[in-house]
């Protein structure tokens, strides 16, 4: 049977498009400008520690906020009746279909010194809070524009829970509370791996929410890398080498969550 | 099954819609402000949308995001199924490293993607213009010898991380499909591409059409690989948004998320309407079943 022949145009074009690149960032992250080996790529990024510490930290930070708020509405979601549960994970996904660009833009007007929350605020005779430019709004920014990426897993995993389950749980004594962290959290485990690390993977390479929520303060890895390429400072191998660091960590991180999860994933849309 | 939600489960569900439509709201309403404050409102217009469909900058933006996303699903697709159907008719090991490298652009942050293709496109433009210059020198002929980047490289880029969700489309159809019916369709004097053609294709058709509309969906919706594989004289949606952002405050973004958010809800409605109909359907066409 040849039909396996279909597949090497493919192969070829990964050789080149996927494979290559990866390379070429390999060879960048460990050459200077004049194409020699080099180590001074990584021990340069001493410099930008702070900035390593920042993103995976803001990263975290929203993570955590995007599970504790997104796995109750993926639960509460899961055990509304059919009709109702269709219209709010459409109701979901809504967002999704427009760029974040505009969302986080969205946000601008809200969170501005004279912007509406603040003269809302002013109402009350409460002084204008300084909400933007500041780590506070990067990380609402990140919990807004991925929150759906952490309900939807979540939400898919709880609804196919075999409902007998939890009938024989109750059957045999045990409490609502001892239902949940016994059967429906160990049950749900896998979607809420796979939601932490589509949460986190986009959170800790943006650079885009950053400079607009976050201003000239809150650098994270993303304007890091990408000052290195299309912003002021040139400097494509130092760019290249903070990429490799940041894809490493976020493969071994990913490895060890596979570890735990099972392997079971689709894409979801529709 | 249906559960009593307790009102507290109600008060918060409520509060987190609250919180992801408020900013849409309120960019909605201000795109028909009459001043450009995005703030404070000053009365009812529709001169932005007006100033948006004027703009040229982004109009030509706009063509060149639904082009770049139509050829690149397009291509995608194609290539996408073609290369399913080819790993799926690969041997245990093959396939897995196959598919493991074939998932790589979905795991890798999108700058990272981003960055990689673009230093490939210009390491590639520097030998080719390298290339060409020895033979100009040698033959005397007039080849490109600088090369920027630009649509070909934006489109190259899509299509690399488009097919890969092609494929995790079509695979699990594939997998669902009966392996048997191909090779009977072999039996009885198929070619293999005839068989590909008349009995698998069909049957995967579903999954096809999913991963096409992921893959329009994901390219228009891209921002970060572009923005790194476009080069300076080509610009996205995503790309002339993102410049304008940065620069002056301007309704006309407003007046953009307006007609997005609409035209998406209005195609949601649509879809949804549909599938019900279709549900509503077969439900009937069972019930009459049951009747006979």
């Amino acid at each position: 049977m040849k039909s396996r022949a279909f597949a090497y145009p493919y192969v070829l074009w990964m050789a080149l498009f996927v494979v290559a690149p990866i390379i070429i960032i390999v060879v960048y992250a460990f050459s200077a400008s004049d194409g020699s080996f080099t180590l001074d790529n990584f021990s340069n990024m001493e410099l930008y520690l702070s900035v390593f510490g920042r993103s995976f930290g803001l990263a975290l930070i929203a993570t955590i906020t995007c599970l504790l708020l997104g796995y109750p509405l993926a639960y509460a979601l899961a055990h509304e009746g059919p009709r109702a549960q269709g219209i709010m994970l459409m109701l979901i996904m809504l967002p999704m279909w427009m760029n974040f660009l505009l969302r986080t833009y969205a946000w601008m007007s809200l969170l501005e010194k004279t912007g509406l929350i603040n003269r809302f605020l002013g109402l009350f005779g409460i002084a204008p809070l300084n909400m933007i430019n500041t780590p506070f709004a990067v990380v609402l920014g990140m919990v807004y524009n991925y929150l759906p990426f952490m309900v939807l897993p979540i939400y898919s995993v709880i609804v196919k829970i075999d409902k007998s389950l939890l009938e024989a749980a109750q059957d045999l004594g045990a409490k609502p509370s001892t239902v949940f962290t016994r059967v429906i959290f160990p049950l749900s485990l896998s979607g809420v791996l796979s939601g932490i690390t589509m949460v986190f993977v986009p959170a800790v390479s943006t650079f885009a929410i950053s400079k607009l929520l976050g201003g000239n303060k809150t650098m994270l890895l993303g304007d890091l890398i990408e000052m290195q390429f299309l912003g002021g400072s040139y400097n494509p191998h130092l760019g290249s080498a903070i990429a490799l660091v940041m894809m490493v960590v976020v493969m071994v991180c990913m490895f060890v969550m596979n570890r735990f999860g099972s392997d079971d994933e689709q894409v979801v849309m529709f | 099954m249906k559960t009593k939600l307790s009102v507290l489960g109600r008060v918060y569900t409520f509060l987190i819609y609250f919180f992801l439509y408020l900013p849409i709201f309120v960019l909605i309403v201000f795109s028909f402000n009459s001043s450009n404050s995005r703030t404070i409102w000053s009365g009812f217009s529709l001169e932005w949308y007006g100033e948006l469909f004027r703009d040229s900058v982004i109009m030509s933006s706009v063509y060149t995001t639904l082009l770049v996303s139509f050829i690149s699903a397009l291509i995608a697709t194609v290539f996408g199924t073609a290369a399913a159907i080819g790993f799926f008719n690969m041997r245990g090991k093959m396939r897995t490293h196959l598919l493991n490298v074939n998932n790589i652009p979905l795991m890798n942050a999108d700058i990272v993607t981003g960055v990689s293709l673009r230093l490939l496109f210009v390491a590639a433009f520097f030998a080719l213009g390298r290339a060409f210059g020895a033979i100009n020198g040698f033959l005397g002929t007039h080849l490109p010898v600088s090369f920027d980047l630009g649509f070909g490289t934006l489109l190259i880029a899509h299509i690399t991380f488009n097919v890969p969700y092609v494929i995790l489309s079509v695979m699990p159809k594939l997998h669902q499909s009966d392996r048997n019916l191909m090779d009977a369709a072999l039996d009885l004097g198929c070619t293999p591409i005839s068989a590909i053609w008349k009995v698998v294709l069909p049957e995967i058709m579903p999954g096809i059409v999913n991963g096409a509309l992921i893959a329009f969906t994901m390219s228009i919706d891209d921002f970060v690989i572009s923005y790194f594989t476009a080069g300076s004289k080509t610009q996205t949606l995503a790309m002339a948004i993102y410049s304008m952002t940065k620069k002056r405050v301007t309704p006309k973004i407003n007046a953009i998320s307006t007609i997005l958010f609409t035209t998406v809800l209005v195609l949601l409605i649509i879809v949804n309407i549909r599938s019900l109909r279709q549900s509503k359907n077969n439900d009937a066409k069972q019930k009459k079943g049951i009747l006979k």
